[in-house]
């Protein structure tokens, strides 16, 4: 009875509504986060300075940020562009469900399209050829990293020029008509009004963006299976690898590296919301 | 005028986006002969390129005849894709809408520590879940299951992140007047919460449609047994000597996917740009 009144807030309504999801949170992501956070360190540090010395890692670790400098300034210059042109042009509508379709086509079909499209004898060299550029081997030489920033890119753009032009939408109307008033051409009020207003959308979008980079796995495991060409063995490779050999104390110490640095950037995304909402 | 020609260069970009798209779905009406003709490069057959045009010569249904009549395993795929979802949407619809209204209904102790907990969580990639997802998993007997799938995806937090900022942007009034009028909160979190918070819900189906339709790290690491996988996954292993079946069960993956996303484009975009940014 006593336990019965000691634990009787539970039964009060506004826990009922977060009951479910907090229990499942709790047994299927934070307990066996903890377990595995403990496991790390059974060997004291040990675990970790297998993996910070370990080769694959170093590897996986350079490749992934390599990616992550190339594919992630490319796509916001791309997709800002595009937003430009897009925000208020008689086809908005059209141009963003035609930049967003790819995000809803399956990888499983994409994959499909690059062996064909990135092959040897395939349609990327014939084009590169109408140039006289001559082709190579994709998926078997360095360019492979090439085909994974393009289908990052491809994938991305559209959701990326969403986030742009919903950012562009939130700047006063005024500030953009004081600089017509004022005579200032397109060129200058985009650089002197409205870039200076996106700044906050900036660096949210870049952070989203790289959140986002990781599932470029899917693309690269499916093209070119567990162990790809090495400038695209990435982390999400090494972790997958260690996975299939039960690694498991190697996998621990840098599942939780990884999460401690997920955990910063997100940490820092909340920051840029709750800034975005004082200003 | 200069803003007119980037705009028609977006135009002829946009198009450029879709081609691959366009490729598979006319790809798939192409007969074997003329598919394998195409493809005999890549095959090994021959050597030369691959010639790929867009429309076919002679358009058939044949593949689709064949896939979908003679190919029982196909079907064994497709339904796992549905069931699996399914599960999942139907699962999250039960757990995050009425913790997503807690979330912006009730104030607690812990409460802004809890919500960033979830975020975090949303924000992690499958990397660093893999393994305690596979602890707890194994630890219920549940690995090469289609549950090893579902619970995980059932208690992401990202829906009741998505649907708490629907629900946020609900005018307090509303809930006062409904006290008032003596509704308790569950008849409020019924009558009010959901109609009106349901942008924010429909946003997160549509997202959780796309993403879960294009499932491969789960399944890759969860499942062992081919009869379970998903279609994501499935479709890869269709080797490209079979090119008119793999191009037809891509388009069958294809058209839930963009069925959804043209139907609901409005709430993804709204939901992509809740993601991103503070309305």
């Amino acid at each position: 009875m006593k336990l019965y009144k000691k634990w009787s807030f539970i039964w009060q309504s506004k826990w009922l509504f977060l009951l479910p999801s907090m229990a499942g949170v709790f047994l299927f992501a934070l307990l066996p986060f903890g377990n595995m956070l403990i496991q790390s360190f059974s060997g004291g540090l040990m675990n970790y300075k297998t993996v910070l010395t370990n080769e694959a890692f170093h590897l996986a670790v350079k490749n992934t940020c390599r990616f992550v400098g190339v594919g992630i300034p490319l796509l916001l210059l791309l997709s800002f562009a595009a937003a430009l042109g897009i925000y208020k042009s008689k086809w908005m509508r059209f141009l963003k469900s035609v930049y967003l379709l790819p995000m809803a086509v399956p990888t499983a079909v994409v994959v499909l399209i690059w062996k064909v499209f990135f092959h040897k004898a395939g349609i990327a060299n014939q084009l590169l050829a109408v140039f006289q550029i001559e082709g190579t081997d994709w998926m078997s030489t360095n360019a492979a990293f090439a085909v994974l920033v393009i289908s990052y890119i491809w994938k991305n753009l559209g959701y990326t020029i969403i986030l742009w032009i919903a950012g562009m939408a939130a700047i006063p109307e005024s500030i953009t008509e004081a600089a017509k008033v004022d005579g200032a051409t397109q060129w200058q009020s985009v650089r002197y009004m409205i870039l200076p207003q996106l700044k906050p959308v900036f660096y949210t979008i870049t952070m989203l963006s790289f959140l986002n980079s990781f599932k470029v796995f899917r693309e690269a495991y499916l093209v070119a299976g567990a162990y790809p060409q090495k400038s695209i063995y990435l982390l999400q490779h090494l972790f997958n690898n260690w996975f299939t050999n039960l690694e498991i104390e190697k996998m621990s110490s840098a599942a939780v590296l990884l999460a401690v640095f997920f955990a910063l950037c997100s940490l820092s995304l909340r920051n840029l919301w709750e800034k975005e909402e004082v200003s | 005028m200069r803003l007119k020609l980037f705009r028609g260069c977006l135009f002829v970009f946009g198009i450029v986006i879709c081609l691959p798209i366009l490729a598979v779905v006319l790809g798939s009406l192409k007969s074997g002969k003329e598919l394998s003709d195409a493809l005999s490069p890549i095959i090994g057959t021959t050597g030369g390129l691959v010639r790929w045009h867009l429309l076919p010569l002679y358009p058939t249904g044949m593949h689709f005849v064949k896939l979908l009549f003679y190919t029982p395993e196909f079907f064994t795929v497709f339904w796992n894709s549905i069931k699996l979802v399914g599960c999942i949407l139907l699962g999250q619809m039960f757990v995050a809408i009425p913790a997503a209204f807690g979330f912006s209904r009730f104030s607690f102790r812990g409460k802004h520590a809890l919500f960033l907990s979830y975020v975090i969580l949303m924000l992690m990639p499958f990397s660093v879940m893999m393994l305690p997802s596979y602890l707890v998993l194994n630890g219920m007997h549940l690995m090469n299951t289609h549950w090893s799938i579902i619970l995980p995806a059932v208690f992401s937090t990202f829906p009741v992140f998505l649907m708490y900022r629907g629900f946020a942007a609900i005018p307090k009034e509303l809930y006062e007047a409904a006290k008032i009028d003596g509704a308790g909160d569950w008849q409020t979190f019924i009558r009010i919460g959901i109609p009106l918070g349901s942008p924010g819900i429909l946003s997160a189906l549509v997202l959780g449609f796309l993403e879960y339709w294009n499932m491969i790290e789960q399944p890759l690491a969860f499942l062992e047994d081919l009869s379970l996988w998903p279609l994501s996954l499935y479709l890869p292993e269709i080797d490209l000597r079979r090119a008119g079946m793999a191009l037809a069960a891509s388009v069958i993956t294809l058209i839930p996917a963009v069925f959804v996303f043209f139907m609901g484009q409005d709430y993804l975009e709204s939901g992509i740009t809740a993601s991103g940014m503070k309305e």
